[in-house]
C-alpha cells in the first residue's frame, strides 16, 4: 500500500483484462490525425511487464512487414480504448527477450493448452 | 506576498492523465485550518495569520499554548504555523481555511524545508567536478583542489565553497499548477515536485512572481 493510493485509485482502470508475458493480445489506440480520431490495433505478443500500480506498463512485439516492432503501453492509459486477449502463450519466464534473437518459425510463443 | 496561503503535509508523488498525457503531481494532504491570531501591522509590523490544523490532547499541551488556544477559543491542534498574507481583511479568528482557496489551475509557490544530506562534500553540495580516477591521483578524487593563490593574498578568501551542512533549510519551488483542489478528501495535487521528505509540512501560497506579471 503506497501513501499515495488514494489518488491512484482515481486513474485505474478496471476494464483492461488480465494477460502476463507470453500472451498475444489485440491493443486498440486511439489515434489523433488532422483532428479526426481513429483507432488502431497493435497485435503482438506479451514480452515484458514491469512496474505497479498506476505506473504499470506492458512491452508488446509483432513483425512488421519481418521488421520486430516493440511497443510500450501504461496499463492505465486513457489512450488505449481496449485490449483483446487473443491467445495465451505458455512461457516459462516473465520476460521475453529472447525472442528478440530468434527468426521465423524459433521466433514463436507455444500456445498454453489447458486440460 | 501572497494572499492565499495555506498549510498541508508531504505526502508523495505519483502520476496522473490529463487530457491523454501522464503528468508527474505531488499529492498534499491539507486539514482544514483554524485561525488563531491575527497579525496587523499597526500591532505587530507585518500581517499574516496564524492557523493551527489537525488535533492535539488537551492534556498535552503547556500551559502557554493552552492559554493561547482558550483566548481565541480554537481547537488545540497538531503546531501553529504563520501563513504571511498581503492584507488579512476579510479573516477573522476562529474561521476555518481548506484546500478550496487554491482552486485548479491556479500558480502557486511551495515552501518547505528540504532533506537534510549531512555534511557534504563539494562535489555533492556544490556540484564540483572532483578529480580523475587514474593518471596516478593518490587519494584526492573527490577533493575540491585549489582554494587560493599564493603568498598574496596569502589567506583565503571568504566566500569560497567547500565542504560543510547541506540540506534542511527553507526551500521554495516557484509556479507550480494546482491540478486538483479536494477539500472533501483534504487533499491538494501540484503539478511537479515539492521540496522535503514525504510528511514534512509544507506552505502553498499564491505564486508570487505570476501576480507581478499581471499587475
Amino acid at each position: 500500500m503506497k501513501s499515495t493510493d488514494l489518488v491512484d485509485n482515481d486513474s485505474l482502470r478496471t476494464d483492461i483484462p488480465d494477460f502476463g508475458p507470453g500472451d498475444e493480445i489485440k491493443v486498440h489506440v486511439r489515434v489523433i490525425e488532422g483532428g479526426k480520431e481513429r483507432v488502431q490495433i497493435f497485435q503482438g505478443n506479451v514480452i515484458a511487464i514491469q512496474g505497479g500500480g498506476l505506473q504499470e506498463t506492458y512491452k508488446v512485439r509483432k513483425l512488421s512487414g519481418g521488421v520486430g516492432v516493440e511497443r510500450t503501453f501504461p496499463k492505465h492509459a486513457p489512450t488505449v480504448s481496449k485490449v483483446e486477449v487473443v491467445k495465451r502463450g505458455d512461457v516459462r519466464r516473465a520476460k521475453l527477450y529472447y525472442l528478440r534473437d530468434r527468426v521465423g518459425k524459433a521466433a514463436r510463443v507455444r500456445e498454453k493448452r489447458d486440460f | 506576498m501572497a494572499q492565499k496561503a495555506i498549510v498541508g503535509e508531504k505526502v508523495g508523488m505519483t502520476q496522473k492523465w490529463v487530457d491523454d498525457k501522464v503528468i508527474p503531481v505531488t499529492v498534499l494532504r491539507v486539514e482544514p485550518m483554524r485561525i488563531v491570531q491575527i497579525k496587523t501591522p499597526e500591532r505587530d509590523g507585518y500581517s499574516a495569520l496564524q492557523v493551527t490544523y489537525g488535533q492535539r490532547d488537551v492534556k498535552k499541551l503547556t500551559r502557554p499554548e493552552a492559554g493561547h488556544y482558550a483566548k481565541a477559543d480554537v481547537a488545540p491542534g497538531e503546531r501553529l504555523v504563520e501563513l504571511r498574507v498581503d492584507n488579512v481583511d476579510g479573516y477573522e479568528v476562529g474561521q476555518e481555511i481548506s484546500a478550496e482557496l487554491l482552486a485548479a489551475g491556479t500558480k502557486v509557490d511551495v515552501s518547505a524545508i528540504s532533506r537534510g544530506k549531512g555534511f557534504a562534500g563539494t562535489m555533492k553540495r556544490h556540484n564540483f567536478r572532483g578529480q580523475g580516477a587514474s593518471h596516478g591521483n593518490h587519494k584526492s578524487h573527490r577533493v575540491p583542489g585549489a582554494i587560493g593563490s599564493c603568498s598574496f593574498p596569502g589567506r583565503v578568501f571568504k566566500g569560497v565553497r567547500m565542504s560543510g551542512h547541506m540540506g534542511h533549510q527553507q526551500v521554495t519551488t516557484l509556479n507550480l499548477e494546482v491540478v486538483e483542489s479536494d477539500p472533501e478528501r483534504k487533499l491538494l495535487i501540484v503539478k511537479g515536485s515539492v521540496p522535503g521528505p514525504n510528511g514534512g509540512v509544507v506552505i502553498v501560497r499564491n505564486a508570487v512572481k505570476v501576480a507581478v506579471k499581471e499587475s
